[in-house]
Protein backbone atom coordinates (compact mmCIF):
# COMPACT_ATOMS: atom_id res chain seq x y z
CA UNK A 1 0.00 0.00 0.00
CA UNK A 2 1.33 3.39 -0.87
CA UNK A 3 0.71 6.44 1.21
CA UNK A 4 2.56 9.17 -0.61
CA UNK A 5 2.61 12.96 -0.57
CA UNK A 6 -0.65 12.88 -2.45
CA UNK A 7 -2.39 11.87 0.74
CA UNK A 8 -2.04 15.40 2.06
CA UNK A 9 -4.71 16.43 -0.36
CA UNK A 10 -7.36 14.70 1.69
CA UNK A 11 -7.42 11.42 -0.17
CA UNK A 12 -5.13 8.48 -0.79
CA UNK A 13 -4.90 5.84 -3.42
CA UNK A 14 -4.61 2.17 -2.66
CA UNK A 15 -5.89 -1.21 -3.71
CA UNK A 16 -8.87 -2.66 -1.93
CA UNK A 17 -6.96 -5.80 -1.00
CA UNK A 18 -4.17 -3.81 0.67
CA UNK A 19 -6.62 -1.52 2.40
CA UNK A 20 -8.54 -4.39 3.97
CA UNK A 21 -5.30 -6.11 4.93
CA UNK A 22 -4.09 -2.92 6.59
CA UNK A 23 -7.33 -2.62 8.53
CA UNK A 24 -7.31 -6.25 9.56
CA UNK A 25 -3.72 -6.46 10.69
CA UNK A 26 -4.11 -3.51 13.05
CA UNK A 27 -7.34 -4.68 14.66
CA UNK A 28 -6.53 -8.18 15.79
CA UNK A 29 -9.07 -9.36 18.33
CA UNK A 30 -7.46 -12.33 20.07
CA UNK A 31 -9.01 -15.30 21.71
CA UNK A 32 -6.47 -16.36 24.38
CA UNK A 33 -6.81 -20.13 24.86
CA UNK A 34 -4.58 -20.22 27.93
CA UNK A 35 -3.93 -23.59 29.56
CA UNK A 36 -0.52 -23.41 31.22
CA UNK A 37 2.51 -21.42 32.34
CA UNK A 38 2.89 -19.63 28.99
CA UNK A 39 -0.13 -17.63 30.14
CA UNK A 40 2.15 -15.64 32.45
CA UNK A 41 4.24 -14.57 29.50
CA UNK A 42 1.10 -13.81 27.53
CA UNK A 43 -0.07 -11.50 30.34
CA UNK A 44 3.36 -9.93 30.50
CA UNK A 45 3.18 -9.18 26.78
CA UNK A 46 -0.31 -7.77 27.10
CA UNK A 47 0.49 -5.45 30.01
CA UNK A 48 2.04 -2.02 29.90
CA UNK A 49 5.75 -2.96 29.77
CA UNK A 50 5.44 -4.57 26.37
CA UNK A 51 1.96 -3.34 25.51
CA UNK A 52 0.56 -5.46 22.76
CA UNK A 53 -1.94 -2.67 22.10
CA UNK A 54 0.78 -0.84 20.16
CA UNK A 55 0.21 -3.44 17.45
CA UNK A 56 -3.55 -3.15 17.53
CA UNK A 57 -3.98 -6.44 19.34
CA UNK A 58 -4.90 -5.07 22.74
CA UNK A 59 -8.47 -6.28 22.98
CA UNK A 60 -8.84 -9.93 23.89
CA UNK A 61 -12.33 -11.26 23.32
CA UNK A 62 -13.33 -14.20 25.45
CA UNK A 63 -15.81 -15.34 22.86
CA UNK A 64 -14.66 -17.18 19.74
CA UNK A 65 -17.44 -15.62 17.65
CA UNK A 66 -15.98 -12.14 18.11
CA UNK A 67 -12.30 -12.91 17.66
CA UNK A 68 -9.94 -13.04 14.71
CA UNK A 69 -6.84 -14.79 16.06
CA UNK A 70 -6.77 -17.86 18.25
CA UNK A 71 -3.77 -17.69 20.60
CA UNK A 72 -3.16 -21.23 21.85
CA UNK A 73 -1.08 -20.59 24.94
CA UNK A 74 0.14 -23.66 26.81
CA UNK A 75 0.12 -27.43 26.74
CA UNK A 76 -2.84 -29.11 25.04
CA UNK A 77 -3.74 -32.58 26.29
CA UNK A 78 -5.64 -35.15 24.29
CA UNK A 79 -8.57 -34.59 26.60
CA UNK A 80 -8.53 -30.87 25.75
CA UNK A 81 -7.98 -31.26 21.98
CA UNK A 82 -11.68 -31.63 21.01
CA UNK A 83 -12.46 -28.46 22.96
CA UNK A 84 -9.75 -26.57 21.08
CA UNK A 85 -11.09 -27.87 17.78
CA UNK A 86 -14.58 -26.75 18.69
CA UNK A 87 -13.38 -23.27 19.65
CA UNK A 88 -11.58 -23.04 16.31
CA UNK A 89 -14.68 -24.15 14.43
CA UNK A 90 -16.79 -21.56 16.23
CA UNK A 91 -14.62 -18.65 15.08
CA UNK A 92 -15.86 -16.70 12.10
CA UNK A 93 -13.70 -16.22 9.00
CA UNK A 94 -11.24 -14.68 8.46
CA UNK A 95 -9.35 -16.36 11.28
CA UNK A 96 -5.78 -17.15 12.17
CA UNK A 97 -4.06 -19.34 14.74
CA UNK A 98 -0.90 -18.63 16.70
CA UNK A 99 0.87 -21.51 18.47
CA UNK A 100 2.35 -19.85 21.53
CA UNK A 101 5.18 -21.74 23.22
CA UNK A 102 6.95 -24.95 22.41
CA UNK A 103 4.24 -27.22 23.84
CA UNK A 104 1.72 -26.01 21.30
CA UNK A 105 4.31 -26.13 18.49
CA UNK A 106 5.55 -29.69 19.02
CA UNK A 107 4.45 -30.96 22.42
CA UNK A 108 7.75 -29.77 23.90
CA UNK A 109 9.27 -32.09 26.44
CA UNK A 110 5.87 -33.61 27.22
CA UNK A 111 6.49 -36.63 25.04
CA UNK A 112 4.00 -38.81 26.89
CA UNK A 113 0.59 -40.45 26.91
CA UNK A 114 -1.35 -37.28 27.69
CA UNK A 115 -0.06 -34.49 25.45
CA UNK A 116 -0.89 -33.51 21.87
CA UNK A 117 2.36 -33.46 19.89
CA UNK A 118 1.77 -30.06 18.30
CA UNK A 119 -1.63 -28.44 17.81
CA UNK A 120 -1.10 -28.49 14.05
CA UNK A 121 -2.17 -32.14 14.24
CA UNK A 122 -5.61 -30.81 15.22
CA UNK A 123 -6.08 -27.34 13.69
CA UNK A 124 -4.14 -25.33 11.06
CA UNK A 125 -1.51 -22.96 12.48
CA UNK A 126 -0.29 -19.70 10.92
CA UNK A 127 2.54 -18.60 13.23
CA UNK A 128 4.66 -20.68 15.59
CA UNK A 129 6.29 -18.90 18.54
CA UNK A 130 8.83 -21.25 20.13
CA UNK A 131 10.24 -20.84 23.62
CA UNK A 132 9.53 -22.29 27.03
CA UNK A 133 7.96 -19.86 27.63
CA UNK A 134 8.76 -17.34 24.86
CA UNK A 135 10.01 -13.92 25.90
CA UNK A 136 7.60 -11.03 25.24
CA UNK A 137 9.95 -9.76 22.51
CA UNK A 138 9.60 -13.15 20.89
CA UNK A 139 5.82 -12.92 21.11
CA UNK A 140 5.80 -9.47 19.57
CA UNK A 141 8.04 -10.77 16.79
CA UNK A 142 5.52 -13.52 16.15
CA UNK A 143 2.71 -11.00 16.17
CA UNK A 144 4.52 -8.83 13.60
CA UNK A 145 5.06 -11.93 11.46
CA UNK A 146 1.34 -12.59 11.67
CA UNK A 147 0.60 -9.01 10.65
CA UNK A 148 2.88 -9.40 7.65
CA UNK A 149 1.05 -12.56 6.73
CA UNK A 150 -2.36 -10.90 7.07
CA UNK A 151 -1.22 -7.94 5.00
CA UNK A 152 0.21 -10.12 2.28
CA UNK A 153 -2.60 -12.58 1.78
CA UNK A 154 -5.62 -12.34 -0.48
CA UNK A 155 -8.41 -10.80 1.57
CA UNK A 156 -11.62 -12.77 1.52
CA UNK A 157 -14.51 -10.39 2.04
CA UNK B 1 30.85 -30.78 61.95
CA UNK B 2 27.80 -33.00 62.19
CA UNK B 3 24.77 -31.95 60.20
CA UNK B 4 22.03 -30.83 62.58
CA UNK B 5 19.02 -33.10 62.46
CA UNK B 6 15.57 -31.55 62.55
CA UNK B 7 14.12 -34.61 64.22
CA UNK B 8 15.17 -35.68 67.68
CA UNK B 9 14.97 -39.46 67.51
CA UNK B 10 14.23 -39.64 71.23
CA UNK B 11 11.29 -37.26 71.00
CA UNK B 12 9.56 -38.91 68.05
CA UNK B 13 6.03 -40.05 68.84
CA UNK B 14 6.73 -43.63 67.69
CA UNK B 15 3.32 -43.94 66.15
CA UNK B 16 4.45 -46.87 64.04
CA UNK B 17 5.36 -48.86 67.12
CA UNK B 18 2.10 -47.96 68.82
CA UNK B 19 0.14 -49.10 65.79
CA UNK B 20 2.07 -52.34 65.67
CA UNK B 21 1.29 -52.96 69.34
CA UNK B 22 -2.37 -52.38 68.59
CA UNK B 23 -2.56 -54.57 65.48
CA UNK B 24 0.27 -57.10 65.81
CA UNK B 25 -1.22 -59.59 63.36
CA UNK B 26 -2.06 -56.96 60.73
CA UNK B 27 1.31 -55.22 60.55
CA UNK B 28 3.86 -56.70 58.15
CA UNK B 29 6.68 -54.27 58.75
CA UNK B 30 7.48 -50.94 60.38
CA UNK B 31 10.30 -48.50 59.87
CA UNK B 32 11.14 -44.86 60.50
CA UNK B 33 13.73 -42.62 58.97
CA UNK B 34 14.26 -38.91 59.64
CA UNK B 35 10.83 -38.60 61.17
CA UNK B 36 8.99 -40.53 58.46
CA UNK B 37 7.21 -43.25 60.36
CA UNK B 38 5.85 -45.96 58.13
CA UNK B 39 3.65 -48.98 58.73
CA UNK B 40 3.17 -51.70 56.12
CA UNK B 41 -0.17 -53.41 56.63
CA UNK B 42 -2.00 -56.44 55.39
CA UNK B 43 -4.77 -55.42 53.05
CA UNK B 44 -7.34 -57.10 55.31
CA UNK B 45 -6.37 -54.70 58.11
CA UNK B 46 -6.31 -51.55 55.99
CA UNK B 47 -9.64 -50.22 57.27
CA UNK B 48 -9.01 -51.32 60.87
CA UNK B 49 -5.75 -49.41 60.99
CA UNK B 50 -7.24 -46.37 59.27
CA UNK B 51 -10.17 -46.23 61.66
CA UNK B 52 -7.85 -46.65 64.63
CA UNK B 53 -5.46 -43.85 63.68
CA UNK B 54 -8.38 -41.57 62.96
CA UNK B 55 -10.17 -42.13 66.26
CA UNK B 56 -7.45 -42.89 68.80
CA UNK B 57 -6.65 -39.87 71.03
CA UNK B 58 -2.92 -40.46 70.66
CA UNK B 59 -3.15 -40.42 66.84
CA UNK B 60 -6.10 -38.23 65.74
CA UNK B 61 -5.15 -38.33 62.06
CA UNK B 62 -7.81 -35.98 60.77
CA UNK B 63 -6.17 -35.18 57.43
CA UNK B 64 -5.55 -37.61 54.59
CA UNK B 65 -2.78 -35.73 52.84
CA UNK B 66 -2.18 -38.04 49.93
CA UNK B 67 -3.06 -41.45 48.66
CA UNK B 68 -1.20 -42.95 45.75
CA UNK B 69 0.29 -46.19 44.48
CA UNK B 70 3.62 -47.56 43.29
CA UNK B 71 4.16 -50.07 40.50
CA UNK B 72 7.08 -52.31 41.44
CA UNK B 73 7.18 -54.37 38.26
CA UNK B 74 10.71 -53.37 37.35
CA UNK B 75 11.84 -53.86 40.94
CA UNK B 76 10.45 -57.44 40.83
CA UNK B 77 8.09 -56.76 43.69
CA UNK B 78 5.82 -59.58 44.82
CA UNK B 79 3.03 -58.54 45.00
CA UNK B 80 3.47 -56.00 42.28
CA UNK B 81 1.71 -52.87 43.59
CA UNK B 82 1.76 -50.93 46.80
CA UNK B 83 -0.88 -48.42 47.86
CA UNK B 84 0.54 -45.61 49.99
CA UNK B 85 -1.42 -43.18 52.19
CA UNK B 86 -0.04 -40.23 54.12
CA UNK B 87 -1.84 -38.94 57.17
CA UNK B 88 -1.46 -35.80 59.23
CA UNK B 89 -2.89 -34.71 62.56
CA UNK B 90 -3.60 -31.02 62.97
CA UNK B 91 -4.14 -31.62 66.68
CA UNK B 92 -0.78 -33.25 67.44
CA UNK B 93 1.17 -31.98 64.41
CA UNK B 94 2.47 -35.40 63.53
CA UNK B 95 2.40 -37.62 60.47
CA UNK B 96 2.19 -41.28 59.61
CA UNK B 97 2.47 -43.26 56.40
CA UNK B 98 0.51 -46.43 55.79
CA UNK B 99 1.25 -48.85 52.97
CA UNK B 100 -0.31 -52.04 51.79
CA UNK B 101 0.89 -54.45 49.12
CA UNK B 102 -1.60 -55.24 46.35
CA UNK B 103 -1.43 -58.14 43.95
CA UNK B 104 -1.91 -57.60 40.23
CA UNK B 105 -4.44 -60.45 39.91
CA UNK B 106 -6.58 -59.11 42.74
CA UNK B 107 -6.00 -55.35 42.63
CA UNK B 108 -8.72 -54.24 45.02
CA UNK B 109 -8.33 -52.23 48.23
CA UNK B 110 -11.10 -51.17 50.60
CA UNK B 111 -12.01 -47.52 50.20
CA UNK B 112 -11.16 -44.80 52.72
CA UNK B 113 -13.90 -42.45 51.49
CA UNK B 114 -16.13 -43.20 54.45
CA UNK B 115 -13.42 -42.06 56.86
CA UNK B 116 -11.83 -39.19 54.91
CA UNK B 117 -13.99 -37.73 52.11
CA UNK B 118 -10.83 -36.41 50.43
CA UNK B 119 -9.96 -40.00 49.56
CA UNK B 120 -12.57 -39.83 46.81
CA UNK B 121 -10.45 -38.13 44.15
CA UNK B 122 -7.19 -39.73 45.30
CA UNK B 123 -8.68 -43.17 44.83
CA UNK B 124 -10.14 -42.23 41.47
CA UNK B 125 -6.71 -41.07 40.39
CA UNK B 126 -5.11 -44.33 41.54
CA UNK B 127 -7.76 -46.28 39.63
CA UNK B 128 -7.15 -44.15 36.56
CA UNK B 129 -3.36 -44.33 36.62
CA UNK B 130 -2.70 -47.81 38.08
CA UNK B 131 -5.93 -49.77 37.64
CA UNK B 132 -6.31 -50.54 41.32
CA UNK B 133 -9.96 -50.71 42.33
CA UNK B 134 -11.33 -49.41 45.62
CA UNK B 135 -14.06 -51.54 47.07
CA UNK B 136 -17.00 -49.46 48.31
CA UNK B 137 -15.99 -46.26 46.50
CA UNK B 138 -19.14 -44.27 45.63
CA UNK B 139 -18.07 -43.12 42.16
CA UNK B 140 -15.02 -44.93 40.80
CA UNK B 141 -14.57 -43.23 37.42
CA UNK B 142 -11.41 -42.02 35.76
CA UNK B 143 -10.26 -38.69 37.17
CA UNK B 144 -7.58 -37.35 34.81
CA UNK B 145 -7.86 -39.32 31.59
CA UNK B 146 -10.94 -39.35 29.37
CA UNK B 147 -13.57 -42.06 29.41
CA UNK B 148 -12.47 -43.48 26.05
CA UNK B 149 -8.91 -44.06 27.31
CA UNK B 150 -7.84 -47.71 27.40
CA UNK B 151 -5.42 -48.97 30.01
CA UNK B 152 -3.69 -47.32 32.94
CA UNK B 153 -0.80 -45.07 31.91
CA UNK B 154 1.38 -45.19 35.03
CA UNK B 155 1.64 -48.97 34.95
CA UNK B 156 5.12 -49.90 33.85
CA UNK B 157 3.77 -52.09 31.07
CA UNK B 158 2.02 -49.11 29.46
CA UNK B 159 4.40 -47.98 26.71
CA UNK B 160 5.72 -44.49 27.52
CA UNK B 161 5.03 -43.16 24.03
CA UNK B 162 1.70 -44.85 23.41
CA UNK B 163 -0.99 -42.27 22.68
CA UNK B 164 -4.74 -42.52 22.33
CA UNK B 165 -5.89 -39.20 20.87
CA UNK B 166 -9.59 -38.41 20.75
CA UNK B 167 -9.07 -36.47 17.52
CA UNK B 168 -6.13 -36.10 15.18
CA UNK B 169 -3.53 -38.61 14.02
CA UNK B 170 -3.14 -41.79 16.00
CA UNK B 171 0.42 -41.15 17.15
Amino acid sequence: MEMTEKATGGYLTSRLNDMIGWARKYSIFQYPFVTACCGMEYMSTACSHYDVDRFGAGLPRFSPRQSDVLFVVGTISHKMAPVLKQIYDQMADPKWVVAFGVCTCTGGFYDNYATVQGIDTVIPVDVYIPGCPPRPENVLDGLIKLQEKIQGQKQEV
Amino acid sequence: MPVPCLFDQNKMPNLHEQLKAKLPEGVLEIHAQHGDETVVLRRANWIDAALFIREDPAFRMNVLMDLTAVDGRDLKWKPRFEVVAHFYSTEHNHRLRLKTPVDEKDAVVPTLTNLWPSANWFEREVWDMFGIRFDGHPDLRRLLMYTEFKGHPLRKDYLWNKRQPLIGPKN
